[in-house]
């Protein structure tokens, strides 16, 4: 969390300076390399240990990655960039995601989403299939599941994550 | 007095439905009345529209109850449900529900019956009798018992499992694979998750087999990120077989090795495809490759590898165990032995049908799944997917095998099934199979990448009822470019759900010509 905030500190006040190579996002992203036998092969399972660190994949650990497993920073970017669960800035609130695959959209999953924007403030993520269509219509909120979900429900647990 | 065992579902769906708050007030409700009890978290039966469904042994026999909250536990325990006391929410013994009684459990049929990750349990369940049939025999013997079964890709493709095991067995090559495709993205799918939650030694019995059968000694299963409790089972399963010599180097004793890893995905349903699931994999974007080579030439990287999805792999150790014929017993035509049907969306009585081929689509919508939710009447259904083709009241007789649903212009994909109301406006979900390509598409053809975003404002400009016969038009000529110019089914079979829709349901697509302007 620390160094989530540090970034978004960092981010307010534009680009800067590229980081040095002591800084702990730095550190941390070498070593998270070197856990995965820097193999390039393991670039997802790297990338998703980096988001959990840090909460996103700051900008600046990309070349750092990229030297690490012997990949060019393209090579690394377009695979942030291709995946959805990656993302290269802070989640601006709890994670809330609802499904619109087509078994929620057919118990209201379309309304259940207008109705979690406008109460979250617009930044729940539309999502396709979480794998509870018996129990639909189907969201997460902070990565729990909830199944018959409704906006009431997805609202408190909500409040609950960010309390 | 002896301990009393009850069963709280662990798996995804039921905790969605709040199974860990009625773990939690079972045990302080025991505790509090000082009975000694059990609690067991095993798998789903599959039963989701009873979820959570709580389960008392008593002499042996399971008694269900269901839907149960975390507020109804202490009217449980008044009424002494632990010994056999009546409540509103019994439902008698577990095995007796027609739901589950009138299935054809074969690769389920351990599904929510223990712990899964209890080895011993599996074990007494008939868990690991096909890999110890499968050891001493040779690789051929082994390919031959599933030629004999008849299975066929149960990830949607339907190709002949044993014709992928034979050609890569015969590859000679300093490394092979079996990669476990668990990246099931369709919507309305969700057996494979199911079954890695409630029995996961079974999908890793399978692997070792198919193992044996090829010569590969890695594994790998590819898991979607969305099934974060599916992928803890599997591992702490793969640890217990390893620990168990499984797994390893010297599988069983026999000399011969075995390893076997997990990958989780990044939220990208175009690597459920399977050479978009080797890419990535490999540590790269999930973009489809072109074949020839096939993967059990040339796979992960580069070497021969067996791809199958999970429930293709969850039913060999029956297949070894009773023997390919007994097997292919079930079923009808060319489609043998059993298939996960899945009941999503609109419907009363949503879970895991496992059933022979051949039972007909009304049976599995209005037998099993007892018809809408909401109540209202039936308009549709889709079958296999996103991909998959919307059916009406005709289709409902037909039997679900793989034939005569490609005769009927439909597919059964990887088993799922939606089913919507009357409420259902089509060219709305026309346009959804559009956007779900464009979000999905991994870019690789252009007839997907950039046809699938004139198809959703194609479809769009018909809702609003613009030019509306000359629009249609040119989403029929847009899905006949996006079909025969697609390297995999993304964009191949997007067209499918569109078509069926606009056929079967003109009249959502005509809004000027209802109201006769």
């Amino acid at each position: 969390m620390q160094h989530e905030d540090a970034h978004r500190a960092r981010r307010r006040t534009g680009p800067t300076e590229p980081l040095r190579p002591d800084t702990p996002e730095i550190i941390d992203a070498k070593s998270l390399c070197a856990r995965h036998g820097n193999d390039p092969a393991n670039l997802i399972s790297i990338l998703h240990d980096v988001q959990t660190q840090f909460g996103f994949v700051p900008e600046e650990v990309l070349p750092v990655i990229a030297a690490a497993i012997n990949r060019s920073r393209a090579e690394v970017y377009g695979v942030v960039s291709f995946y959805h669960d990656f993302r290269m800035a802070p989640l601006p609130g709890p994670d809330v995601q609802v499904c619109l695959g087509e078994a929620c959209r057919a118990l209201g999953a379309a309304e259940l989403f207008d109705d979690v924007q406008a109460a979250c403030g617009g930044h729940a993520r539309a999502v396709y299939c979480l794998g509870n269509c018996a129990l639909s219509p189907a969201a997460t909120v902070g990565g729990k599941l909830i199944g018959r979900a409704t906006a009431e429900r997805i609202t408190m647990q909500s409040s609950k994550a960010t309390s | 007095m002896s301990t009393i065992r009850i069963f709280v579902p662990q798996d995804s769906a039921a905790v969605s439905v709040g199974a860990d708050d009625v773990a939690e007030a079972i045990a302080a409700s025991a505790t509090r009345l000082g009975r000694n009890i059990e609690i067991i978290r095993n798998g789903s039966r599959g039963l989701f529209w009873l979820e959570p469904l709580v389960e008392v042994e008593i002499s042996g026999i399971r008694y269900a109850f269901g839907s149960v909250a975390a507020d109804d536990v202490p009217g449980l325990f008044a009424a002494g449900f632990e010994t056999g006391g009546a409540h509103p929410l019994s439902l008698g013994p577990t095995d007796a529900i027609p739901y589950l009684a009138n299935q054809d459990r074969l690769t389920f049929a351990r599904a929510g019956i223990a712990d899964p990750l209890d080895l011993a349990a599996y074990q007494a369940l008939g868990g690991l009798d096909g890999l110890k049939k499968a050891l001493p025999l040779e690789a051929a013997a082994l390919i031959a018992e599933v030629e004999t079964s008849g299975l066929r890709g149960r990830g949607g493709a339907a190709f002949p499992a044993a014709i992928k095991w034979r050609t890569v067995a015969q590859q000679a090559a300093d490394a092979k694979y079996v990669c476990c495709n668990a990246d099931e993205g369709d919507s309305g799918t969700f057996a494979d998750r199911l079954l890695i939650e409630a029995d996961p030694l079974c999908l890793i019995e399978g692997m070792i087999i198919a193992g044996l059968a090829t010569g590969a000694s890695q594994g790998y299963v590819y898991i979607r990120s969305e099934y974060p409790a599916a992928e803890a089972k599997l591992i702490a399963a793969i640890e217990i077989m390893s620990r168990a010599g499984w797994l390893g180097d010297n599988v069983g004793g026999s000399g011969k090795a075995f390893h076997l890893h997990v990958r989780r995905g990044a939220g990208a349903y175009i690597c459920g495809e399977e050479s978009a699931m080797l890419e990535s994999l490999e540590g790269k974007r999930g973009v489809v490759r072109a074949k020839p080579p096939i993967p059990a030439i040339a796979g992960l990287f580069g070497k021969p590898t067996l791809v199958h999805n999970v429930l293709s792999l969850a039913a060999i150790p029956y297949i070894l165990a009773k023997g390919g014929a007994a097997y292919r017993d079930f079923g009808m035509g060319r489609s043998r032995g059993t298939q996960a049907f899945q009941l999503g969306g609109n419907i009363r009585r949503g879970g895991l049908v496992e059933k022979a081929f051949g039972v007909t689509i009304g049976d599995l919508i209005n037998n099993f799944g007892g018809g809408t939710l909401t109540g209202r009447p039936f308009r549709t259904a889709q079958i296999g997917g996103p991909l998959g083709a919307y059916i009406d009241h005709s289709h409902l007789s037909l039997p679900m095998d793989y034939e005569t649903l490609a005769q009927n212009g439909a597919m059964l994909g990887h088993g799922g099934i939606v089913v919507f109301d009357d409420s259902v406006d089509m060219a709305e979900m026309a346009r959804l199979a559009f956007d779900f390509c464009v979000h999905e598409s991994c870019g690789k053809c252009t007839p997907c990448r950039i046809g699938a975003v004139r198809g959703s404002e194609t479809i769009a400009e018909i809702q609003a009822g613009r030019d509306v016969d000359n629009n249609l038009a040119l989403v029929e000529d847009l899905c006949e470019v996006m079909t025969d110019g697609s390297l995999c089914a993304m964009g191949g079979l997007t067209p499918m759900p569109v078509r069926s829709a606009i056929r079967l349901f003109g009249e959502d697509f005509a809004p000027r010509r209802v109201t006769g302007t």
